[in-house]
This record gives C-alpha cells, structure tokens and sequence, in this order.
C-alpha cells in the first residue's frame, strides 16, 4: 500500500505536473478533441444521410467507410494519418502533428456518430416524411426540416458516449511524437512519468480527463432535458410520465 | 397550370400495383370531375389506401397511368413535387410534425415550396386554421391537442397549399368516437365549397351524405359504383351485399 501511494499519488510530483498539464495539456487535449468532434458531428451527419439512401450504390461507399474506420484501432488510424500520410508527400498541415491528430480522430468519430444519426434518423417514422412529401417538399428539405431535427433529438444521450470516448481517445496522438508545447494531458503526464520514474502525474492527468468528461456529459444531459421539455410543454399535466422520464 | 380544365381532375388508367408477388391492385380505372366527391369503401387489405397513394405517387404504380388535370404524373421526368404540392392529402394518423408548432406545421409548405416570406405564410397558416376552428391552436405543440384538433390541423396544412384536390386516407379511424364528428363536419364543409375529394372512409354515414359517388373496392378491383343511394340502397353484387351486412 506504501508503494501504491509513492508511486501514483505522490502530491510533490503532482505539483510539479500541475502547471504544465494545466496550460499546454489541457489546452491541447480540448482543442484536439472539440476539432475532431467538430470534424465528426459534420462528417457523420453527412454520412449518416448517405447510409439512408434508398439506392444501394449510394449507401455501399458509406458502409465501407463506417466499416473500415470503426473496425481499425484508433491508434493505427492516427499513424496512417499522422505519419501515413506525410511520408506519401501528403502535408495538408505542413509540419503541425497535433493537426493530423484531429483529423485522424474526425475521421474514426465520423463513423460513430454517422451511426448514431441513422439510428436516429430510422426512429422517425415514415409518415413524417410522407406528409413532408405530400405538400411537396423534396426529399432534401423534407430531411432537412422534419426528419433530421427530430432525429437528433432523441440520439444526445448516444451522442454524448461518443464524446466522451473522444475525450479519452485525443491521448492517443501521443504516437506522432508531439513536440513540447503540442502535447495533450496524456503525453505532459507520460513525460513526468519517465522522468521520475512515478506515476502521479499521470493519475493527475486522470482527474483532468474526468474535470473535462463529466460537465460534458451533464451539459449534452441538460440540452436533451430541455428539448424534451420544449416538446411537451404540458408538463404539468403528466407529472407520472415526466417523473419517471427524468430519474 | 392545368393543361385541360375541362376534364377529369383526377384519372387513373389500367393502375397496377403489386408489392412482390402480391397484387394489391388488379387494373383500376376512375375518373374524378372538377368538384366531385368520391367516397371509396371496401374490406380492409382491399387496396383502398394503395390506390389513394398512388395518386400522388406516395406509392409507386407498378403498371398504368394516373393524370391530374391531363398531365401524366408517371410520366419519366414528371416534377412529382410540383404536382404534389396541388394533390393535398390526411392521413390516419395525422402525421403532424412534433417538433415544431401547429402554426409551424401549417405555415411550413407554403413557405419553403411556394416561397412565401415567413410572415406571410404564418398568417395564411392561421387563416386556416381558423377555417378549421383552431385559430387559438396556433401557437400550441401537435403533442398538446387532441387527436380531433390534430387531425383538422393536418387539414388545414393541406389546405394551405390551395390544392385542386384532396385526398383523406381513412382520417377518422384513429380517432375516439367522440371526436370523430369535428373532423367530418370540417370534410363536410369542404366538399360543400366544392373542392375534389376522394375519401377512402368507413364512414358510412358519412359517404351516403356527402358522396357524389361511392365505390366499392374488393380484392383489388372496384367491384361497384354509383351514387350513394344506389349503392347503399340497392347493391348489386353479393360481395358488397355481404360488406354492407357485416358494417350497417
């Protein structure tokens, strides 16, 4: 038990980390993660209509893409775009690593989150889009207006899984070999750690990763209460129902 | 708009419709005139519903021709949104749009097909409604009405197109029995202001009142037609003697 605390919670060491996890790490670890889940909220809505398309040439190139990046290990998608990429003369981001890191990390969240709005989308039923069709709107601002809005709606709760593991997963940039002043939480914490040979400063690194995740998960939380609220607005009426929605 | 006025507004032509190997519709011939309201019955499973779809293509005819006003919607390069947004259909179950308001729900159509300005098309959107009874509605949620306020709603967003006809899907039958009456007395109204409908209905009562013909479908095919008295009071065939025995 004395071994486990001088190895992992040594506050000494942890002081020592704190300033540089506080302002390059976590400062990185947010930019790198709110790009890629920019990158991956886009990339996957997009997505997500191409895997509804009635037509199967359509959907096929998007159910390779959903199948490849999904099935590949993150960290094996960052190498081939971080290092994979430049060394084929492709520099989109010239010598920025971190840069290749977001997209990499938009790239495998663009196939979740492509998933979780056909999910969502799919749980509309039928009927909305007929009655949008029967006025005469296209099939494009029939999704638009009517099928994608209430769609989305009922996958924030899936949504926010996904964010949360992208949160997680922005530690795995750490393999391109970030220079000082690129580096995320993990990697700040990783390099006490060698130099120390202890690993509080990783456990530190944790706690921020949790400080991020969990006002996340109760932000993306409150906006799928209110919306919900906003559908109902008799909420008084049904005190049973709305109470148990809302342990 | 309309390349012949003189016509039938609505004519379906040898329609076939078959899902797989199961033909729901068998050769449908019908002519709707200008004004005329049509009241279609039959067993369920009959391809009363199909038929009404395929009217404005919400199903896909595997063989034959519908016209509207003489234009061939099947056509190959048919604008199948232009011509819907002039065929208005209900449906049973209402399918009004839950995340936005009833006026929302109205307004939408004319705004973004015909290209109103928003606030012109809200006000056309409560002028409907009120033609519906629900002018204080405007601002509530579908979720908040009953299903008979949410059913002459879903009129009143067809209705805001100004379409040449109207096509009711079996509107009344997810009703509550109470409810039922609101939503005929706005159809009625309707067909007296003398718009096109076909009305695909187990409202008997409600198709020997208001129907200028009734037809009778089974098994795919319209087996029987006629002014309702005819129909109702004098049926021909055994099928429909035996339809009119089991819901009279």
């Amino acid at each position: 038990m004395e071994d486990f605390s001088r190895l992992f919670l040594d506050l000494r060491i942890m002081g020592e980390a704190f300033g540089d996890l506080f302002r390059e790490g976590l400062r990185n670890t947010l930019i790198v993660s709110v790009g890629a889940m920019a990158l991956g909220l886009v990339g996957g809505l997009l997505l997500s209509l191409v895997t509804v398309s009635r037509r199967w040439w359509v959907r096929a190139p998007a159910r390779v893409y959903i199948d490849l990046f999904r099935g590949l290990p993150a960290i094996l998608t960052i190498v081939l775009v971080g290092i994979g990429l430049p060394s084929a003369g492709i520099r989109p981001f010239g010598r920025e690593t971190w840069a290749y890191g977001i997209l990499a990390l938009g790239l495998v969240s663009t196939a979740y989150v492509a998933e979780i709005f056909r999910a969502g989308i799919q749980s509309v039923d039928k009927g909305q889009m007929e009655a949008a069709r029967s006025v005469g709107m296209t099939y494009f601002s029939a999704m638009r207006l009517v099928v994608v809005p209430q769609g989305i709606r009922r996958v924030l709760p899936p949504l926010t899984n996904e964010f949360v593991a992208l949160v997680k997963d922005s530690s795995l940039i750490f393999v391109l070999g970030l220079s000082v002043g690129e580096r995320e939480l993990f990697r700040v914490g990783q390099n006490v750690t060698q130099q120390y040979g202890n690993y509080s400063s990783l456990v530190l690194a944790g706690l921020f990763y949790v400080a991020i995740t969990v006002p996340l998960a109760h932000l993306v939380n409150r906006m799928d209460r209110r919306l919900r609220e906003g559908k109902r607005l008799a909420v008084h009426e049904l005190p049973s129902v709305v109470g148990a929605v809302h342990l | 708009m309309s390349p012949h006025t003189d016509g039938p507004r609505v004519a379906l032509r040898g329609l076939h419709k078959r899902f797989g190997r199961l033909e729901v519709l068998r050769g449908i011939d019908l002519e709707v005139q200008i004004g005329e309201v049509v009241c279609v019955i039959g067993p369920s499973g009959s391809g009363k519903s199909t038929m009404l779809r395929c009217v404005n293509r919400l199903e896909e005819p595997s063989d034959g021709v519908v016209e509207i006003d003489g234009e061939d919607i099947t056509a190959r390069g048919a604008n199948i949104d232009a011509v819907r947004s002039r065929v208005g259909m209900v449906f049973q179950q209402f399918n009004l749009w839950p995340h936005m308001t009833v006026a929302r729900n109205v307004a939408l159509a004319p705004q973004r097909v015909k290209g109103m300005t928003k606030s012109a098309a809200l006000a056309l959107a409560r002028e409907r409604l009120a033609e519906v009874g629900l002018a204080d509605k405007a601002e509530a949620r579908p979720a908040q009405l009953s299903g008979g306020q949410q059913q002459r709603v879903a009129i009143a967003r067809a209705l805001a197109m100004d379409p040449e006809v109207m096509l009711f899907d079996e509107v009344t039958s997810a009703l509550d029995p109470e409810l039922v009456k609101e939503v005929l007395d706005v159809m009625r109204r309707l067909a007296g202001q003398g718009m096109t409908m076909i009305v695909v209905t187990h409202e008997m009562g409600f198709a020997r009142e208001v129907a200028d013909r009734v037809l009778f479908m089974d098994a795919g095919a319209i087996v029987e037609q006629g002014p309702p008295e005819q129909l109702f009071g004098s049926p021909q065939t055994e099928r429909l003697k035996t339809f009119l025995g089991q819901v009279l």
